[in-house]
């Protein structure tokens, strides 16, 4: 009895992350178990395992230009960001200028009022000038929202850079423009990329200011949504479950690459 | 202190025509912020004083303020029920965010990587689709409800869904991971020999945590908790596939009046409103915690 309890006394921290995780992953586990279903309609009721759905993604109308508008968005909005934050980002990392605060405070604002507020004062603007809602309405909200987390993540980038490489670049005759190509930008690089990916899954993944400033675009999490209640086909499980995996993928490879890279250094 | 150290490094004149530079480098970021945000937000102020026009959907510039009273006293009981939610829900990820931040920090080993991966994994299975997947845990045909069931620790007549816990479980879920990352980055600093001090300084092991590890990682319980609160606080979705017709938030209100019934004046008022309250929490609560860096 003494040392069972000694033994849970010691591995509480342990029983408790498997429980947080399990929790975590109960929902995702289950998305995916359900991507298998042989459902008719809708997708609520285990009904019997089949291969149809994950055979054919696209079998459902609607889904996959759903994906696709996603997809393209993402990537669209994904890049607009992460150039114009990358370059909020050197300025605050690297000069010292006049404007300091404003800037850090229209960097965190964005962050810090709920996703509604944003797109229902987006969509007021887009009403007031009398725009058409669509594709690009949803690009520009997905950047701006975008931006604020592409700063933050190659800020925290740049200051963990150690100095002294960059001063030992200049020691070796390098002048401002080399010492950028050839040491800084490599050493933000990987921060960069982290942001880029963290921008592409938010507005992957975006429904809240998606659905004020749509229109009659159809994105993924719009499908999922506008669905759920009529039944959603399986085939949503089968997506979301696949970019799920590829994600995984993505991240995992980058980090092998990352360490490679270390140890070749 | 990087500009330091240029500074140190090259000639006074070079750094002055740098002046410009760190202003080109702003300029479109923050271009696409004024115009995209500030100044839809000044829009919204505006567009909330505005009262009916001739047509459905057309409205005209009264400058009629108390719109904003009127919008608040009409939702007031969606708005308490937001930040109730948002709160219960908040410590409710605390509680299960922080144990597992501290796990990864502490006990993970070379592991540590793979487990912060694990924390953002579910975010790229889209929100809905899981929030869904709850709905369907917590139902009447899920493991959840046939188990406590078949233990008599519910009535068949209850349900678990379209009810305040599943709107609760399913917020505090869906922003976890905002929850831990900050925890984890703040415990992740402390240094282990600071844990060792209070050890030798006789503090048993629920002293040190309670002593040295807490208040060491109060930047990471501010953040993580702001970063839970304010998006719950706004959340309608959950409201909307776990909840029922008494549990709506103020975002299935704003949401409902900007792309149902079309009244633009009161649900602009109401997102100022709520902007401007979780601001004022938002301020209190940093200057309380006695935090000030957050980005």
């Amino acid at each position: 009895m003494k040392t069972a309890t000694r033994w849970f006394s010691r591995n509480l921290i342990r029983i408790y992350m498997v429980l947080g995780f399990s929790y975590l992953f109960v929902p995702v586990l289950y998305t995916f178990i359900f991507s298998f279903n042989d459902y008719v309609k809708s997708n609520l009721v285990w009904r019997g395992f089949t291969w149809n759905n994950w055979k054919q993604p696209c079998g459902v109308l609607d889904v996959c230009p759903a994906l696709g508008n996603s997809i393209k968005i993402g990537l669209l909005a994904t890049f607009i960001a992460t150039i114009l934050g990358t370059l909020i980002a050197f300025a605050l990392g690297r000069y010292a200028f006049k404007g300091r605060a404003v800037t850090n405070t229209l960097i965190f604002l964005p962050m810090a009022s709920p996703e509604l507020v944003l797109g229902a004062s987006l969509l007021t603007i887009f009403l007031n000038l009398g725009m058409n809602l669509g594709f690009w309405t949803i690009v520009i909200a997905h950047v701006m929202f975008c931006i604020s987390f592409v700063v933050v993540t190659v800020k925290a980038r740049i200051a963990s850079l150690d100095p002294r490489l960059e001063q030992a670049a200049m020691d070796l005759y390098a002048d401002e423009r080399e010492t950028f190509r050839r040491v800084t930008f490599p050493l933000v690089a990987p921060g960069i990329a982290g942001a880029a990916l963290l921008a592409f899954s938010l507005s992957f993944d975006d429904f809240i200011i998606t659905n004020f400033n749509s229109g009659t675009t159809i994105t993924f999490p719009l499908y999922v949504y506008t669905h759920a209640e009529r039944g959603l086909p399986a085939q949503a499980n089968v997506i979301g479950s696949a970019m799920f995996f590829l994600a995984l993928i993505i991240v995992v490879l980058g980090q092998v690459v990352s360490k490679k890279r270390k140890v070749g250094a | 202190m990087a500009a330091v150290v240029r500074a140190s490094g090259t000639a006074t004149s070079e750094l002055k025509k740098k002046s410009l530079v760190p202003y080109l480098l702003l300029a479109p970021g923050l271009l696409w912020l004024a115009l995209f945000f500030v100044a839809p937000i000044i829009t919204l102020v505006g567009t909330a004083t505005k009262t009916p026009g001739a047509g459905i959907g057309e409205f005209i510039q009264t400058y009629r303020w108390a719109n904003y009273w009127d919008a608040l006293t009409g939702a007031s009981a969606q708005f308490g029920r937001s930040f109730l939610y948002a709160f219960i829900a908040t410590l409710l990820a605390l509680a299960i965010a922080y144990p597992l931040a501290y796990g990864i920090a502490f006990k993970s080993g070379k592991y540590k990587n793979i487990l912060l991966v694990l924390v953002v994994a579910p975010f790229f299975c889209s929100f809905i689709l899981r929030t869904i997947a709850w709905k369907q845990i917590l139902g009447q045909n899920g493991p959840v409800y046939r188990t406590l069931l078949d233990l008599h620790l519910i009535s068949s007549t209850t349900h678990l869904t379209a009810s305040v816990p599943a709107v609760i479980i399913g917020l505090a879920y869906n922003f976890l991971p905002f929850m831990t990352l900050p925890l984890y980055g703040s415990l992740e600093r402390i240094d282990p020999r600071v844990l060792e001090a209070s050890g030798d300084l006789y503090a048993n092991a629920f002293t040190t945590f309670r002593k040295v590890t807490v208040p060491l990682s109060m930047p990471g319980v501010v953040a993580g908790t702001l970063l839970t609160f304010i998006p719950a606080a706004g959340d309608y979705v959950n409201a909307e596939i776990l909840g029922n017709p008494s549990t709506k938030m103020i975002g299935n209100v704003i949401n409902a009046q900007f792309l149902n019934t079309q009244d633009y004046p009161t649900a602009a008022a109401l997102s100022f409103i709520l902007m401007i309250a979780i601001s004022i929490m938002v301020m209190i609560y940093v200057r309380k915690a006695g935090t000030e860096e957050l980005v």
